[in-house]
């Protein structure tokens, strides 16, 4: 017997396909970043040449004539140090205090480091970019260490980098060890080790691809970060390793480039594309790679 | 072979080098907490000492000066992030919880499109802010949709970097409802989307709201985005509408950290201090209506 389709099941299809279109919004959404960067880029290695822009090691597109030059190294090269610098703090910081949250800490203190760290992680980066540049430039790194630094340099910009992305790594790490199988700690503890054997050798290893892929997401957040760099480690693009300097990033350049007047279809507007290809096709690698790591570890204890 | 594996996992006794380091290991995580709330305590510390002194009535309804610190205010980015807001929510609400609901309620998931939509959400939710910016520039200020340096320009952008952390706290809030209470609810004769609208919607909506609160929080704070689709700096005006140029407070902020003079870095530090407590109100009542609403099942 054949039913026809009452009003109500059309109903029920009608809401069905609209709610299936918002879900479209999203993949149209990737698909109009990667036609915009897209389009842009292929013009700009038109001009350019793909060789000239990736190994190039100098970059002034600002400049006129024979100053003017496309090697995006130094970008890249400031991005991976300003991010180098930052994880320095925030890997063992991030790990220990996702450690401490998960194996150790007592409700009491918990209940006031988790509104902290969730504090930090929603406070606007262009705050942590005002207290880099006036306050731990001027009055830790200069005054109180007495260092040689210039008002804009890598070790304040990627410092605080650093700090900003601990919540993201923290919070990681503590999820993916508060998810080991309890039978796991208590064998440990029944084999006489005490509490801080067994989270460092039973524990820690357990969770080892969840915190591999806390760290992953943690770079690829310091990697896209714009403002802090922008506002305290300076616009120079530099293939140097003196942490005293400014340096410039990919994500810095893009947006002290890009003030919204700036012609289209001119090689510094091509210029913004090109180096916001090169970011997203970084970040997007970290990204896919930090979702297999979390895939690969949930199939182990689920 | 057995025998020498079970001499080898005979209980050792804890010599006092395991002590010693178990001491040192617990005073390195007491360090890295330290660490995190003392640049927080420093952090806010140093924004109010900066700011605090500027702030008066007349700073929040003055509009910003290029010439006078003591006359200048922002009154226009307060009124630009306002408008920004509104345009966002309206978008972003619609539109992530009806990802939300298809994804949880409706998509099969083993259907390849499904996983393309989750997968593409997850790689949504890391793509760096200043990217959204480009692609507001490239796609929304010109180019196909070309609406202009505008508030509308800049609130569906700031829509879209926002939507996947919608979508993600809205598919845990309608996660948490139990199948019994949809089971229930059909087993009456309800429809699939009687039931959503009138079980599931209802028993998850201080959860959504939470996460649409912090999004917007989000939304407030971002920088990059509004730099490159080129919001206004300085502008004497408010917004009039939607097809009107606009700043926003962190573009302000911006702005005035990059001024040489020192009094104009104080109202950087006092713009933070008022967008911070906007956002700690905003929390705030996150907080309030996860407590206040949220079902225990």
């Amino acid at each position: 017997m054949v039913r026809r389709p009452s009003g109500r099941s059309r109903f029920e299809g009608a809401i069905k396909a609209i709610l299936f279109a918002a879900a479209v919004v999203s993949i149209l959404t990737t698909l109009a970043i990667v036609f915009s960067l897209l389009r842009e880029t292929i013009a700009f290695l038109g001009d350019v040449g793909l060789a000239d822009y990736l190994f190039g090691t100098k970059w002034s597109p600002q400049f006129a004539g024979d100053q003017q030059s496309f090697g995006v190294l130094p970008l890249i090269w400031g991005t991976l140090y300003l991010t180098g610098i930052g994880l320095l703090v925030a890997i063992p910081i991030g790990i220990l205090s996702g450690v401490y949250l998960s194996e150790f800490a007592p409700r009491a203190v918990r209940k006031v480091v988790k509104p902290v760290l969730e504090l930090l992680a929603g406070v606007p980066t262009i705050v942590f970019g005002y207290f880099a540049l006036t306050f731990f430039t001027p009055e830790v790194l200069r005054n109180a260490l007495g260092l040689g630094v210039n008002q804009f340099n890598a070790l304040s910009a990627g410092l605080i980098l650093g700090i900003l992305v601990v919540p993201t790594i923290a919070t990681l790490v503590e999820d993916s060890m508060s998810a080991v199988p309890q039978s796991l700690r208590e064998g440990s503890a029944g084999l006489g080790a005490n509490q801080v054997q067994t989270a460092i050798r039973v524990v820690f290893p357990a969770a080892l691809s969840g915190v591999v892929a806390a760290l992953v997401l943690g770079a690829s957040r310091a990697i896209g970060e714009t403002v802090i760099i922008l506002i305290a480690g300076g616009q120079q693009p530099r293939l140097s390793v003196n942490p005293y300097e400014s340096y410039q990033s990919m994500a810095a350049f893009i947006a002290s480039t890009s003030r919204g007047d700036i012609p289209t279809g001119s090689i510094e507007y091509e210029t913004i594309f090109v180096v916001g290809m090169t970011l997203f096709l970084l970040t997007l690698a970290l990204n896919i790679m930090s979702i297999r790591l979390v895939r690969k570890y949930r199939q182990v204890y689920e | 072979m057995a025998a020498r594996a079970a001499r080898q996992t005979v209980i050792p006794k804890s010599t006092g080098s395991d002590r010693a380091f178990s001491a040192f290991f617990h005073a390195l995580m007491y360090g890295a907490i330290g660490i995190s709330m003392l640049a927080l305590l420093t952090l806010l510390y140093d924004v109010a000492r900066d700011g605090v002194p500027s702030i008066s009535w007349n700073f929040i309804t003055s509009f910003p000066s290029r010439i006078i610190p003591e006359s200048s205010g922002i009154q226009s980015a307060l009124y630009g992030t306002l408008f920004l807001m509104v345009v966002c929510a309206t978008i972003v609400v619609p539109l992530g919880i009806a990802t939300a609901i298809y994804l949880e309620e409706y998509a099969d998931r083993t259907r390849w499109w499904n996983r393309l939509v989750e997968v593409n959400i997850q790689n949504l939710a890391a793509v760096p802010s200043v990217v959204y910016g480009i692609l507001g520039l490239a796609f929304i200020v010109r180019g196909p949709i070309s609406l202009g340096r505008t508030v509308l320009a800049g609130g569906i952008t700031l829509a879209l970097l926002v939507l996947p952390v919608v979508i993600i706290v809205a598919r845990e809030a309608i996660r948490a409802v139990p199948p019994s209470i949809r089971e229930g609810s059909l087993a009456l004769g309800a429809t699939q989307w009687q039931t959503i609208w009138k079980q599931v919607l209802p028993g998850s909506i201080a959860g959504i709201a939470t996460g649409v609160i912090l999004a917007l929080s989000r939304a407030i704070g971002e920088t990059a985005p509004l730099l490159v689709i080129g919001a206004a700096v300085n502008p004497r005006f408010n917004p009039d509408g939607l097809g009107s140029a606009f700043t926003a407070l962190p573009i302000q902020i911006f702005a005035w950290t990059q001024d040489p003079n020192r009094e104009f870095v104080d109202l950087a530090a006092a713009t933070i201090v008022v967008m911070m407590v906007l956002l700690l109100l905003m929390n705030s009542l996150a907080i309030f209506l996860r407590n206040r609403y949220e079902q225990k099942w």
